[in-house]
Formats: C-alpha cells, structure tokens, sequence
C-alpha cells in the first residue's frame, strides 16, 4: 500500500512526534513511520526531563525555547503525560562546586530564568535524604518531568498526522521511504527523526548511540522533591570518549524515583553492564544513602544520539534535495523536541524562527 | 503447642504462631486491606507465593514488603498505610 | 582442588531433587530460594516431605530468603527450578479482599491462614481445586462448590490415558467429593464476585451463592523471567531443554515446572536427571531418562484436560482491572497491539510484579506474546543490584 504526504517523518519518537505535530500545525499533511512503537526507543527509556541547559549559548536557547512550548503544551495534554513540575537542583558538593553554582547562577539570572541559590543548610531542607555535607546547589524551578511515550502518542493523536507503525523503514531517499514490506510512502519533504538509529539508513550522519542505564523504583511519594543532578556531571559526563557515571535522581509523578545516570560510547549491546550499574548506584547512594534501601523494580538500557559537538542536527541534508534532520538531541531529545518541531516546521514553511536555527543546522559538521 | 508471638498491625497486637507468615496472621485476624491501589482500592493477597505484590504492607519501617515472604516475629511492627 | 559450586535456584521439589543428587555426586551446591523455608508450593509447611529430610542431610547449603538479580549466571554451573506460578484471570470483582488465588488460598493456609469456620467457593480449572478444596475442609472450613471450566469428557479422557477403567475412577473421584458433601460442578464458571455474592454460570444457566472466600485459579504458567534474562531460549513459554535438562545456554540446566508444567513427579525425575548431570554423573541421569518421559506424556494429557475455554475471554467487562499493580483497565488495554505497547502507553505491567499477574492474563486475553522481562528477576533495594554477588539471606 503505497501513501504520500506533504512531509514524511521517518521516526515516532518524541521528535518525530513534535515534528509532525508543528507541521501538522503549519497546514501541511504529515505522515509518520514508526517501525515499533511510538516513542518506544529513546524517548521511552530516558529520563524525560525538561531543563534549560546552559554548556553554550546555542543550548541554552533551544532549551529555552523549547521548555517555553512545553509548558504552552502540557496544560491540555492528557493526564498520562504525568508532567511534574519539580524543578532541577544542581547539587554542589564543594567549595569548587559551589563557584560553578555562582557561575551558572549568573548565567540564568543574565538571561531572564528564575534560579535560586542554596546554601548547605538550605540544600537539606529542600531535599532532606541528600547527605548533610554538602555545599549548596542551584535550584532552576521552571524545569519539569513528563513520561514521553505518552507525550508522543499525544502529539500524534492531537495533530491528525497519518501513522504507520510496525513495519521498519528499508531506505530513505530524497522522494520518501520504502518499507521493509516493499511499500513506499512519498513525500515533498523527508524527515530523517530516527534518534541514535538516524546514521543506519544514511551513513553520512555523525550520530553515534551513547548507552545510558537507568533503575526505577517502587512508589515512595515525598522521598524526592526535586531533580537531582550532581555539579561534577559537567566535567565527567561530557568528557566524550570515556565512560562515566553521575549522581542524577529524579522524582516521578507517580512517587517512584528514578535513578540514573550513565554515558558510554562504543557499547553496542542492550545489556546490564554491571560494572557501570554498580558504579551508578554507588554514586547515586554516596548522595543519598537511603537510596539503596528503596525497592528497585526494573534497570534497562537506552541509546542518546551523541552529535561530536553536543548540539543536535536541525535542518536539510546538505547535498540533498528535500531530506531533512531531526536528530542528535543525545541527552536533551525530550526537552528540544517541541522546538525542533518549530524550526523544522519555520524551514519547510519559510517562515521565521524564535531563535536563530544556524548554530542546528546540519550543514555545520556534514558535508554534502 | 506451636509457639505463639505477638506481631503488631497499625499498632494493634495480633497474635500469630511462630513460622506463620505476616500475610496469613494479618489475614486471619481478618484484616482485608493490606493496601489501597493506585486508584484508591483495598486489596489482601492474591497469590500467596511472592508473586502478585499484594500483600505489600511497612514491615519495620520499610514500605513495600510482602507480607507473604515475611515471617512473624515477635514485636514485628507492620503497617498497612 | 574442589571444582566450583553448583548453584540451584529454587527450593521446590525439582531444586531439591537437583541439589540433593548433585550433593550425593560429592559436589559442593548451594540451594537458593526467595521463601522463607524450602519446599516450593506444594512442600509448604510440611515437615513429613521425605526429600526435604534427605535435603537436610545433604550436605546442602539452604539459602532462604534470597533473591537472584538475573544480572549474572549465579554460578558457572546453575540449575534453574522457578517453578511456575498460577493463572490468574480477570472477572468483575476479581481484585477485592475475599478473592486469592485457588493455589494462593492453598499456600496462604499453609503459611498460617486460619481458614476454619469460613465458606469457600473453589473456582477455575485444574487438578489444583480438588485439591485446596481438600485442604480447606481438613483445616476446618467448608467448602461451598468447586466450578471448574473444563468439561466433564475432556477430564474423562484425562483419566482413559492414563489408566485402564477410567470410568470407575472419574466415579469414585466424584463418589469422594460428594461423600465430602462438595458439589463439583464442570463447565462452570465464575462471572463476578461482589461483596461475598458469588455469581456463576454453569452452561447456559446462572446461579449465585454466598462465600467468605473465592479461591479461583486457571492453572499454572512457568516462571521463565529468570530463565530469559539469561539468555535461555524458550519453546511456547517454556524453557527449551534437551533430555540432560540442559538449556540453549552453556552451564543452565533447568527442571521441573519452568520446562512445561507436569507436577510433582515430573519436577522430581527432572530435577534429578539435572543435578547428575550437572555434577557429571551422565549414565546415572541417562538412567532415569524413561521415568522422564513418561511425566511428560502425562503432563502433555494433563494440559489438554484443562485447557482453557475460549470463553473465559468474555469474563471481564471494560471496567475490570487487568493490570493490579497499576489499575489499568479492560478498556485501556483490548485495542492494542502488543505488550510492550500496554506498557508504554498504559502503564500495563510496569508496577512491582512486574507483568506477572497481568502478562499471562493479556496473554491469553489479547494473544500478545512479545513479553522480554527486564532485570532484575524480582524487585530488589536498589543497592543490592549495585552488588548482585551479595546473597540476602543467611545459610540454614
């Protein structure tokens, strides 16, 4: 059965969906191919947090954007999306930590986002299983958590687009997509939204699968009130190349905590890498020593789309006519989803952006 | 005689023999709900071997324990809330 | 040198089988299980058990209480014996206090229950409901009907392969209950149960009656999470074994009821074959490999005696839960396609039990058969996983 639409979306997961739903909102007709499930790749076993980021300019403003439309979104969307509005608390262990606090407070404060800075004895108010030694930390409250397959499947429901789920796409080429039954769904513009599978289908893409681990836990309403994310993160989760873990906890709407977090590049297969487990959850109980008697239900694995710059690829495929990227979003796919849609949307359309789109834009690191 | 103990259920003694489960006291003292569902429904064990998650009552101070798999001791407090 | 310890998860009768032929083969075994005491189900509470005597003798070392991550093979050589757990079906009002399990009921009274002076409907399919209605009367409840929902030629034929004059033996089995004074009612079901009125159907005609408790049960499932999670393959929700009882994955061997349920006698001889095997003995586990099949020839008629009526699927209505860990109902979950599906978009199966009430219930309800269990087997603290080489209980 052979379909065509005005944009085809190669990927049903939360960036694909936004995507389709911008577009959708654009007046174009969008169909998208999910080979599994939406937003039952990355999106389903990361974190699904909303934060403004702050490692360079180019991230701040499409986090910032991008939280701005969520919080637009959230307000109608169903109660399965269990959005909490929690906030991020950067937890600073040290005096040096506490001066990258200062840093990152000035940062927000320079550019128009509320954050609160917290002293030791406030950090353990606000958060009363972390350990009591701690420095202080940085409290950004406008951050927030949603459960992305939800959000995906409603962003797909809410904007009409076509879906085709269950049959993995084949190939991709600048007139559309053929199946790996042989069907062919054509389009005036293709959207490569694959998340880390995106380089399968076009090799030219520099998108490698970081592996991240996660656990979760039984329901334990009030443990946790805010996300955690350790100040160190910066100078070891990022250091690309080597494998690392960071304290990076994080309350669910429904009283469960989940913990993370992990980064490694070259690990290719889905299983438990105990040692990086263990290593996780050490440093996850070095922060929260009662965080080791909560009942963890289930760990898994997951794949981010690791770009060699950090920043994700937005925009047309150099050298192609009418294929697109959306991906690369490593960590932050669900936090830029909503403003990828909006700049994939402002290209295809030819209207103007909130933000400047050059800094995404594909043409930087691939060559056509 | 089988050796009897005193577990205590929300602060209310019960009287159990030794080896007996907390789930099996809890019940036969005709306790019915070990816990309320996420949407809000009484619930008592279902399969009696570890596996439903029933039974989940604070044994000791620690929330999300089956019953079923605990054995009564004496003094053991439990909490069903 | 001593060679390494044979491990054996699962201290029912295949793991106790296992542990103590290995043991006798002069190997070091240890015997790990999540309950509080060995003996599985159908040992619980029995002091009598001739092979929890010989376990105790062994040499064994018992580790009660003791959970297994599934994050790494438990020992170079691991026998796996999981056992299986019941089936439970969805109805109206199958998730109030009052309703357990039928084997549920059976283990809850064995744990210490006092069942005396309480009604019991005993209800679902299997030689499992003669037998806990036999134990709630020897315990001093009484019991108010077994309704199982197979038909009374199919436990006929049960009965003809296995044994000469079947007749006589269906009529003095019946010829028992009703000395007992218990009604058995075949092709009877329940249709919902509501504040201690149970409602029934039996044919075309409904009836209801007053209980304490509702006992029902639709048989057993294997419990192959652990199973999987190693990276054993298995053969329609069973674990593929080869006649040593060795799995698709080098060093597993695997017994009893998670390669097919067959009862007790099927659990012993495997058990057996796989804890000589395991410990090397080859010729004395090949001698025991006609005992073998023929368990399995009766478990293969046991299964087609109560397989399960197609229309046991129409038992919940679209508000009945199906999912008790995270409450998602009937309606959220029959328009979907797969498994993983229910979970990610309805929460289906992502609470503590993990899928196991509510996945061999979809199963059956939606014909889903994408379920791939994640780590660890059982929930766990959070720290433990950190160190899964850590054993929570202590040696007995």
């Amino acid at each position: 059965m052979n379909h065509s639409a005005d944009v085809v979306i190669a990927g049903g997961g939360i960036v694909g969906a936004a995507c389709a739903y911008e577009c959708a909102r654009a007046g174009l007709s969008v169909t998208v191919i999910e080979g599994a499930i939406i937003g039952g790749g990355a999106s389903a076993a990361g974190m699904g947090h909303i934060v403004v980021m702050d490692d360079s300019e180019a991230q701040f403003n499409l986090t910032l954007l991008s939280q701005q439309l969520w919080s637009e979104r959230v307000a109608e969307m169903t109660d399965g999306v269990e959005h909490l509005p929690c906030g991020t608390l950067w937890v600073a262990a040290d005096e040096e930590e506490m001066a990258e606090v200062r840093r990152k407070r000035a940062f927000y404060s320079q550019r128009g986002v509320p954050v609160e800075m917290l002293d030791s004895r406030q950090l353990a108010e606000a958060e009363p299983h972390l350990r009591p030694d701690l420095a202080g930390g940085l409290l950004v409250p406008g951050d927030s958590v949603v459960y992305p397959p939800v959000a995906a499947r409603w962003l797909l429901d809410r904007c009409g687009a076509r879906v085709l789920t269950g049959v993995p796409i084949a190939t991709l080429d600048d007139n559309g997509a053929t199946l790996e039954d042989g069907s062919r769904v054509s389009g005036g513009v293709i959207v490569n939204a694959l998340g880390a599978k995106a380089a399968r289908l076009m090799p030219s893409i520099p998108v490698t699968p970081r592996k991240g681990h996660l656990v979760i836990t039984d329901r334990y309403p009030g443990f946790l009130r805010h996300q955690l994310v350790e100040l160190g993160y910066l100078k070891s989760a990022h250091s690309a190349g080597a494998d690392s873990i960071a304290f990076n906890v994080q309350p669910r709407r429904t009283g469960q905590v989940l913990i993370g977090s992990s980064r490694q590049f070259g690990a290719d297969h889905k299983g438990i890498d105990q040692p990086i487990l263990s290593r996780m959850l050490r440093r996850a109980a070095e922060y929260m020593p009662r965080i080791g008697s909560l009942i963890a239900i289930r760990a898994w694995t997951g794949f981010r789309a690791a770009t060699p710059d950090h920043l994700p690829l937005i925009g047309p495929m150099p050298g192609a006519s009418r294929l697109w990227l959306a991906t690369g979003h490593e960590g932050l796919g669900v936090t830029t989803a909503l403003a990828t849609g909006r700049l994939i949307a402002d290209q295809i359309t030819g209207r103007s952006s909130p933000i400047d789109a050059a800094p995404y834009l594909p043409a930087r690191c691939i060559h056509g | 005689m089988a050796e009897r103990v005193t577990i205590f259920v929300d602060g209310r003694p019960i009287a159990a023999e030794r080896g007996a489960t907390v789930a099996a006291a809890m019940l036969s003292a005709g306790i019915r709900a070990f816990r309320h569902s996420v949407s809000g429904e009484p619930r008592a064990p279902l399969c009696g071997m570890g596996i439903c998650f029933e039974c989940r009552v604070t044994i000791g101070g620690e929330p999300h324990r089956r019953g079923c798999q605990t054995l009564c001791q004496d003094g053991l407090e439990v909490s069903t809330t | 040198m001593s060679a390494p310890a044979i491990v054996v998860v699962g201290a029912g009768p295949a793991g106790v089988a296992a542990a103590c032929r290995a043991a006798g083969c002069g190997r070091r075994v240890v015997l790990l299980d999540d309950n509080p005491a060995p003996g599985g189900q159908i040992w619980r509470g029995d002091r009598q058990q001739r092979w929890l005597a010989r376990l105790a003798d062994s040499g064994v070392e018992v580790r009660c209480g003791t959970t297994v991550s599934g994050l790494e093979l438990p020992g170079a050589t691991t026998i796996l014996a999981t056992g299986a757990r019941e089936l439970f079906l969805p109805f109206p009002g199958w998730t109030s206090p009052g309703v357990t399990g039928a084997g549920g009921l059976q283990a809850l009274i064995k744990s210490g229950f006092s069942i005396a002076g309480k009604r019991v409907v005993v209800a679902g399919s299997g030689l499992l409901l003669p037998a806990v209605a036999s134990l709630v009367r020897k315990s001093g409840g009484s019991v108010v009907l077994i309704a199982e929902q197979t038909s009374a030629m199919n436990m006929a034929a049960f009965a003809a392969a296995l044994l000469s004059r079947p007749e006589k033996l269906a009529q003095s089995a019946e010829a028992a209950l009703s000395l007992l004074g218990v009604p058995y009612f075949t092709r009877c079901v329940v249709e919902s149960f509501d504040g201690g009125r149970v409602r029934l159907r039996r044919g075309n005609a409904i009836f209801e009656c007053d209980t304490d408790y509702l006992a029902s049960g639709f048989g057993l499932v294997p419990n192959t999470e652990l199973a999987a999670l190693l990276g054993c393959r298995l053969l329609a929700g069973a674990v593929e074994v080869d006649e040593f009882q060795q799995t698709t994955v080098a060093g597993v061997y695997a017994a009893g009821e998670l390669t097919g349920i067959g009862g007790v006698e099927k659990s012993l001889v495997e058990g057996e074959i796989a804890g000589l095997a395991a410990a090397g003995a080859v010729d004395e586990a090949r001698a025991l490999f006609g005992r073998s099949r023929r368990a399995r020839r009766f478990s293969a008629a046991l299964n087609r005696a109560f397989a399960l009526d197609g229309g046991l699927r129409a038992l919940p209505r679209d508000e009945t839960l199906v999912c008790r860990c995270e409450d998602v109902s009937h309606s959220r979950l029959k328009g979907l396609a797969s498994w993983r599906q229910a979970k990610l978009h309805t929460r289906c199966g992502m609470g503590p039990c993990q899928g196991r009430v509510c996945a061999a219930a979809a199963q059956f309800l939606y014909g889903w058969n994408d379920q791939s269990p994640r780590p660890p087997v059982f929930p766990v603290p959070a720290g433990l996983l950190a160190d899964p080489g850590s054993f929570e209980g202590e040696p007995t």
